[in-house]
């Protein structure tokens, strides 16, 4: 039985409390929407892409504290990253929100460690992911709106 | 010292035992995540008690043959069960016959059923569907559909801060080109009941046939659909301690009788050449194929069940019940309820300022309560009042005041955890 703390971490309350990152940007490379029908989670990202790196990225919209502090921490994460390291990064934390087996101390990681306990709420795991998909589709430059659906 | 809903619930308890209806459902016995359940989704569905259950097993264990074919015995009593339980249902609902029940897989097929039938012949280019701004999604999307194709105009009626029906303006909608009102008799988002028989009135007065979707009501309050008046009704089986996958639509039989068939197929006929096919009698005209036989037979236990507790003892220990709820959660610092109707029924949808609905609905959840979060199927509700979701509790006859008291306790866990 895993307890609350193990799912809202102190850092993920943080990130929820004062998001990271949050607002707009003006002269975007790439930008998408993401929306989780089942909370009504809305979110949409920004970002500049110099050479293949991430040189900056932004998110706005309004969603419960998985689905904001995800967004916040991501966006820490990927900055100065590669697209090629967003997507290899993209597994690993797809793997470590849902599969029960994935290692928490998994080094490349960081602090997005702290969602491992989302694994035993599998109703909360398309809020942590939302983020992600998101970001994927905005390097895509897709301006479609992606659904967690 | 007693508050007055403590007061209410303690002088009403001689009348109602709880403990004794609780025994029925035996899930209410299990835990959820190492605590024992309060399960406070019941507009989502309810939990079946152990006559329903005991029902759908004899009946597959003993009973089961295919309906209206064989010649055997097995097939005559399984043909006789699922025709009492129609029987039954129709007296649940005060029909004037049997024929006017016809069973669906829930009440989204029976507003599909006269969308698809009733709809299609009469709606036509420039006509009026009406509705109103607190439906179900699954009494939008039809009329949609059926709009799109005819080129017809779907109207909604507003609601207001209260989340109470606008009367008035919902008159203002109806003239020569609405062929249809449909109305929800109780908001599954905000709780409020509707004043239907007015509703039928104003529609009646056009001439407008009026369909009612029963699916939270019909297990809060006795219906009546002859004293309403109305021309369709629809419900669904597992909100009404039944099974899932079964559903009624009540329809007037003049109406029925004119409305084209909904799905082809088997017991549908009468006969059935290349050139030609005659339809069955209603009700079977609209029940294509096997239906759930099983399903049917439970829901008539189902609402035998509901008769046996009667509906004197369910309304007035819900009323209790949800006096004492709203009493004890409006203490709670920062906590909005949406839907402040006069007229409401069993339902707690709020909102906890600076938290998540998500994250409230996984914090209870934790303390081993069920609550629903989200839109409810009602998006334009959510729009309306301004949130991206709520939190709702929903009660049925089983809860009790403590199940009240453990949300409130599970509800000062959120704000702990999110202090």
């Amino acid at each position: 039985m895993s307890d609350l703390r193990d799912l809202y971490q102190e850092v993920i309350l943080d990130h929820n409390r004062s998001p990271r990152n949050f607002g707009s940007l003006e002269d975007a490379d790439g930008r998408a929407a993401g929306h989780n029908p089942l909370c009504g989670d809305r979110l949409a990202i920004a970002v500049k892409i110099v050479d293949g790196v991430v040189t900056d990225l932004r998110f706005d919209g309004s969603g419960c504290a998985i689905s904001k502090a995800s967004a916040s921490l991501m966006t820490e994460a990927i900055k100065g990253k590669t697209v090629d390291e967003f997507h290899r990064l993209f597994e690993r934390f797809h793997a470590l929100v849902t599969d029960q087996n994935a290692s928490a101390d998994d080094a490349t990681l960081g602090k997005l460690a702290v969602f491992a306990g989302v694994r035993d709420y599998p109703a909360r795991v398309k809020c942590a992911i939302l983020a992600w998909h998101t970001l994927r589709s905005a390097f895509n430059e897709s301006h479609e709106v992606v659904s967690t659906e | 010292m007693m508050s007055v809903a403590q007061r209410n619930v303690a002088a009403g308890r001689a009348a109602f035992d709880i403990q004794s209806i609780r025994r029925q459902f035996p899930i209410l016995a299990q835990t959820m995540r190492g605590k024992p359940l309060v399960y406070l989704d019941n507009a989502a569905t309810t939990q079946k008690p152990q006559v329903v259950l005991d029902t759908l097993s004899q009946y597959y264990a003993a009973e089961n043959a295919n309906i209206h074919r064989g010649v055997y015995a097995l097939s005559q009593d399984a043909t006789q069960a699922y025709e009492g339980a129609r029987s039954k249902v129709a007296t649940f609902l005060n029909a004037s016959e049997p024929a006017e029940i016809i069973f669906t897989r829930n009440a989204t097929e029976g507003i599909n059923l006269v969308a698809q039938t009733f709809g299609r012949s009469e709606v036509g280019a420039g006509d009026e569907v009406v509705i109103s701004e607190m439906e179900h999604h699954s009494n939008i999307v039809p009329w949609q559909l059926l709009c799109e194709e005819k080129s017809a105009r779907l109207r909604v009626a507003p609601i207001n801060d209260d989340g109470e029906l606008v009367l008035d303006e919902l008159a203002a909608l109806l003239g020569p080109r609405t062929k249809l009102v449909s109305i929800v008799h109780m908001s599954n988002s905000l709780g409020t009941v509707n004043p239907v028989r007015e509703v039928v009135e104003l529609a009646h007065g056009f001439d407008i046939p009026i369909l009612i979707d029963g699916s939270q009501a019909a297990y809060h309050m006795p219906v009546d659909v002859r004293a309403l008046d109305c021309d369709f009704y629809v419900v669904t089986g597992h909100k009404l301690y039944g099974p899932t996958g079964i559903g009624a639509l009540y329809g007037r039989r003049r109406l029925l009788d004119a409305m084209p068939p909904y799905q082809g197929g088997g017991d549908m006929i009468s006969s059935v050449t290349f050139e030609r096919t005659t339809y069955n009698e209603v009700p079977h005209k609209f029940e294509a194929g096997t239906p759930h036989i099983a399903g049917a037979i439970g829901l008539g236990a189902a609402v035998d069940f509901l008769d046996d507790v009667g509906f004197d003892a369910i309304v007035s220990h819900e009323r209790r019940l949800l006096d004492y709820a709203t009493v004890s959660l409006s203490g709670l610092p920062g906590l909005r309820f949406i839907g402040t109707a006069r007229e409401k029924a069993s339902i707690l949808s709020f909102v906890l300022d600076g938290v998540h609905p998500h994250d409230v609905g996984t914090v209870v959840d934790t303390e081993g309560v069920a609550i629903r979060t989200g839109h409810h199927c009602t998006q334009p509700v959510m729009d309306r009042f301004g949130v991206p979701a709520t939190a709702r509790a929903s009660l049925a006859m089983y809860n009790t005041t403590g199940d009240i008291d453990r949300l409130v306790t599970a509800l000062s866990k959120v704000r702990e955890v999110f202090s």
